[in-house]
C-alpha cells in the first residue's frame, strides 16, 4: 500500500513540476489531469472512494475541459512569449517567498502533537456516510452551495457575453 | 500496510509549494489559475489524509465543498480571463494593467 502511495505521489509531484514549468499552456492543463488522477488515486488509498470519483469527475472532467475549451477558444498557439522586461526579480523573489511558504507550512506541520488514530467504526460505507451527514449536519451549507453555484453560472455568464446593454 | 497521516501531510505540503511557484513565477494567467486548483488540491489532500486517520467523514464533507467552491471560482475566473481577452488581446498578467491610472 505505501509502494502505491509513493507511486502516486511521484507522480502527482513530476506531473505537478511539469504543469510549472511548461511552457503552452495547453501542455500544462494535460499533465494537470494526470495530477488529478493520481490525487485520485491517493484519495482511493485514503478509503475516500466517494471523493475520488468526485474528482475525476469534476476536476479532471468538468473543470479542465472548461480550461482546455478556454486555451483554444482564445487561440493561444504560441508558446509563452518573452517579456517585454526584465523579470528575474519576479522569478528570485517568487522562488524564495515559495519557499518562505514551504518553511512555514513545515513548520506548522511540525508543531502539531496528534492524538492517536482511532479505529474505523463499523457499519457504513464511505457514500453513506457521506450522503448520512451531508443531509443532516450539513443541510445548511450544503443548500448554501447551490446557491453559490447560481451565482456563479450567472456571473459567468454576465462576465463572458460580448455586449452589456 | 497503512499510509501514514505523515506522509499525505508532506505531499500536501510539497503540491502546495508547486502551486505557489506557479502562481508567484508565471506570466499566464490561465497556468496561474490552474496553479491555484492545484493549491486547493493539496489542501483536498491534507483533509482527505486527516478524515482517514481520524476516521472520521467530516473532513470528506469539506473537500466536497471545497470542489464546489473550485467549480464556481473556474467558471467565473475564466469568464473574466474571456472578457480581459476581448479587451486587451493578452493573458500575460504583467500586461493587464487597466486597474492602474
Amino acid at each position: 500500500m505505501q509502494i502505491i502511495f509513493f507511486i502516486l505521489a511521484g507522480v502527482a509531484l513530476v506531473t505537478g513540476g511539469l504543469v510549472v514549468f511548461q511552457r503552452h499552456p495547453l501542455r500544462s492543463a494535460l499533465w494537470l489531469i494526470v495530477n488529478f488522477f493520481a490525487v485520485a488515486g491517493i484519495y482511493l488509498l485514503a478509503h475516500a472512494e466517494f471523493i475520488a470519483a468526485i474528482q475525476v469527475i469534476v476536476y479532471a472532467g468538468a473543470i479542465m475541459v472548461l480550461f482546455l475549451f478556454v486555451i483554444m477558444l482564445l487561440n493561444l498557439r504560441e508558446p509563452e512569449a518573452e517579456a517585454k522586461f526584465m523579470h528575474l526579480g519576479q522569478k528570485v523573489g517568487g522562488i524564495i517567498l515559495a519557499v518562505f511558504t514551504v518553511l512555514l507550512l513545515i513548520y506548522g506541520v511540525m508543531q502539531v502533537v496528534l492524538p492517536p488514530g482511532k479505529a474505523a467504526p463499523p457499519g457504513l460505507g464511505n457514500t453513506e456516510s457521506i450522503a448520512r451527514l451531508l443531509f443532516t449536519d450539513y443541510l445548511l451549507p450544503f443548500e448554501v452551495t447551490s446557491v453559490l453555484l447560481l451565482v456563479a453560472i450567472v456571473g459567468a455568464v454576465v462576465l463572458a457575453k460580448s455586449k452589456l446593454k | 500496510m497503512v499510509v501514514p497521516v505523515s506522509y499525505y501531510l508532506a505531499l500536501s505540503v510539497a503540491l502546495f509549494a508547486l502551486g505557489v511557484i506557479g502562481v508567484l513565477i508565471r506570466r499566464n494567467v490561465l497556468v496561474i489559475l490552474m496553479c491555484i486548483e492545484m493549491m486547493l488540491n493539496a489542501v483536498n489532500l491534507a483533509f482527505i489524509g486527516f478524515a482517514d486517520y481520524f476516521k472520521a467523514v467530516d473532513g470528506q464533507m469539506f473537500v466536497f465543498f471545497v470542489m464546489t467552491v473550485a467549480a464556481a471560482e473556474v467558471a467565473v475566473g475564466l469568464a473574466l480571463i474571456v472578457a480581459i481577452f476581448r479587451n486587451r488581446a493578452t493573458v500575460y498578467v504583467d500586461e493587464f494593467n487597466i486597474l492602474k491610472w
